[in-house]
């Protein structure tokens, strides 16, 4: 991010996970799932990676968290307050100054009270102390202790999910869907939660398919698309389609109800059946040979995007889509 | 809450009884059907043809040779349903006493190797599925697999040959020393006469339950709360420790409980090489003997104590699982 001095929590660059599989007997292949991702958090900043179910989201939390299988490997680098996250830094850290806030109450041991969860086992008097004031600040009764999580509501999962997080007092949280299937109601409210602890002076990456909710609350979206983030804007960008960068972020934009609900024809290709160049290329209406190529991330104000056919500055010129298509085409 | 646990047990009673009937015309059946003629199996064939007709016919009365199979059905279980097991035809004693001494034999025999390969296999079972892909799960694994692949009497003659004839550190068989008055038993005698069928017993059980517990820790390693316990920075250790084994109990404890039905199947093999005077024993006996009252005596007793173990299984489940305490539903 070029407009923005601030200090970095999170700064991800050229981020791989790829998995060696089987193939056909004993041929070894590396199926990659992300590639070249980038994304960073600021201070006080929600950013959210917003992309489709199913297309490796969560895959980007568990490489954070040092949390991925074993036959997953990593490249890039991933900086948290400016150090280098080292998978034994990735140890130290996760949990701690880095917390998770899963999608729901099956992450927690469904034979195990939610109190003794909570505090990690920890049963020392700051840390029960702690606790209690997180549930009294999300408005969880003292009782929920010694519940089991199959007794909680989906409403209280959610706080607990959260209190469980703030144990540790972090510096960044990483929700991964952290509202699925929650009433509107209910997931606003979680929002407002992530809001007050950016505030504070933290950061939140917010994992995502629900733009709508995204545009809420973030203050930056990351737009992910086959294993790779394809635009970074700021929320204020999404106020008009000129102001957006990606033709992928583009169709988004016109796929939100809001906005006309239209849809474009394809889904997204396997990570087996990657395209050359770029990864939107076979569903772009700006397709062209070029984009055949290798395709760099620009910086095109105040965010980036991975796309060679994108404007340097668009507002200038009063481009529709159709127009765009024929400039591409000159 | 209290009428659904009445009803719980009342409901299992019935069932036990149906199964028990069940077993009993299956046996029942196959013994009438099994080409073993009673006479000259227990008799013999030599000492057969120099009988009188009316001592055959007085043996033939004796087995019920020439009484229809229904009609002797139904002889013995308008008996059994009073209370009476009949009279082993062998052992020429009430089948309740026959399988009394004969139980109390085996039940040390199938008790140790129950305790044995349960905790062993359940270690093993967890480290095994808790260190996936490492050497010591492949170790272990490949040690079960070994294990489960090899026939059972043959283990046991692997090891009679081993540890009482060239080592001579075991006796070679049977419950109590040879030629010894039964008041000169003692307690150590008999241990020492269970080691090596208990062991035997014991290490095919082990196998079956090792490679269970480490399917069922594969699949609880893989669970979302295991990958958020790790998001949280509990290390490995304390994942298998605070969540693993909490989690691995209910399934580790139907393994346990329906082991015991292995436990008395690989008894009857055990038993026959080792020369034990076990229930196992009595039934080949019984079996290959056409001794009809003792087999069904045999076979029902073992059928209620699988039965019994499943039914326990069930009840401890609703005392560990909370989601069943609690009376809420199982996700």
């Amino acid at each position: 991010m070029s407009c923005q001095e601030k200090h970095h929590i999170l700064e991800i660059s050229n981020l791989s996970v790829s998995f060696r599989q089987y193939d056909r007997g004993t041929n070894q292949i590396n199926l990659p799932v992300i590639t070249n991702l980038n994304v960073s958090v600021h201070d006080g900043e929600i950013v959210a990676v917003v992309g489709s179910s199913g297309s490796g989201k969560s895959l980007l939390a568990h490489a954070i968290l040092g949390i991925l299988p074993y036959n997953a490997s990593l490249a890039g680098e991933i900086y948290f307050n400016q150090e280098l996250l080292t998978e034994e830094r990735k140890k130290q850290v996760r949990g701690k100054e880095i917390a998770l806030v899963p999608q729901s109450v099956n992450y927690l041991d469904p034979l195990m009270k939610v109190g003794l969860q909570v505090r990690n086992g920890d049963k020392s008097p700051g840390v029960m102390e702690r606790m209690k004031a997180l549930f009294r600040k999300y408005h969880l009764e003292q009782e929920t202790e010694n519940l089991y999580p199959f007794e909680c509501s989906g409403g209280m999962s959610r706080r607990i999910l959260l209190s469980t997080a703030l144990m540790g007092n972090p510096r960044l949280i990483i929700a991964d869907e952290p509202t699925p299937g929650m009433e509107l109601s209910l997931a606003k409210k979680a929002m407002e939660d992530f809001r007050q602890f950016a505030d504070e002076g933290n950061g939140v990456l917010l994992i995502t398919h629900d733009i709508e909710l995204a545009l809420e609350v973030a203050d930056r979206i990351v737009v992910f698309y086959a294993g790779t983030t394809v635009e970074e804007a700021l929320v204020s960008d999404f106020e008009s389609l000129e102001k957006l960068r990606h033709p992928y972020t583009k169709a988004l934009w016109r796929a939100m109800p809001r906005n006309g609900f239209e849809t474009i024809p394809g889904s997204q290709p396997y990570v087996k059946e990657l395209p050359e160049g770029c990864v939107f290329g076979p569903r772009c209406p700006l397709f062209s040979e070029e984009c055949e190529g290798e395709i760099p991330e620009r910086v095109v104000r105040c965010g980036t995007v991975r796309c060679i056919k994108c404007e340097e500055d668009h507002s200038h010129h009063h481009h529709g889509r159709e127009e765009a298509h024929t400039h591409a085409g000159s | 809450m209290k009428g659904t646990k009445v009803q719980f047990i009342s409901k299992n009673f019935i069932r036990m009884i149906l199964l028990l009937i069940a077993v009993s015309i299956v046996t029942f059946t196959l013994v009438s059907i099994s080409p073993i003629d009673p006479l000259s199996a227990n008799v013999g064939q030599a000492a057969l043809g120099s009988m009188s007709q009316e001592q055959k016919e007085k043996l033939e009365e004796y087995w019920g040779v020439n009484e229809s199979p229904v009609q002797r059905y139904l002889n013995w279980a308008g008996d059994f349903v009073r209370g009476d097991m009949g009279v082993s035809l062998l052992y020429r004693q009430p089948v309740t006493k026959v399988i009394a001494v004969k139980l109390s034999n085996s039940l040390f025999l199938m008790a140790i190797a129950w305790a044995i390969s349960g905790v062993l296999g359940f270690m093993l079972g967890v480290l095994s599925g808790a260190f996936r892909g490492t050497w010591l799960d492949k170790l272990i694994q490949g040690y079960s697999l070994l294990i489960a692949s090899t026939p059972v009497f043959w283990l046991a003659l692997l090891l009679l040959l081993i540890f009482a004839v060239w080592m001579k550190l075991l006796p070679i068989g049977l419950s109590v020393p040879i030629g010894v008055e039964a008041s000169g038993v003692t307690f150590f005698d008999r241990v020492q006469h269970a080691i090596l069928p208990a062991i035997t017993l014991s290490i095919t059980g082990v196998s079956n339950i090792t490679l269970h517990t480490r399917e069922k820790m594969i699949d609880v390693m893989e669970s979302d709360y295991m990958l958020f316990a790790q998001a949280r920075g509990e290390s490995r250790w304390s994942m298998i420790r605070r969540h693993g084994l909490r989690n691995i109990i209910l399934p580790a404890l139907t393994l346990q409980f329906a082991s015991i039905s292995e436990i008395i199947g690989g008894s009857v093999l055990v038993e026959q090489v080792f020369s034990y005077p076990g229930l196992g024993q009595a039934a080949v006996a019984a079996g290959t003997g056409s001794d009809v009252p003792l087999l069904l005596g045999i076979t029902l007793v073992t059928a209620a104590m699988v039965f019994l173990g499943n039914f326990i299984a069930n009840i401890l489940y609703g005392v560990v699982d909370p989601r069943m305490r609690k009376g809420g539903t199982v996700s």
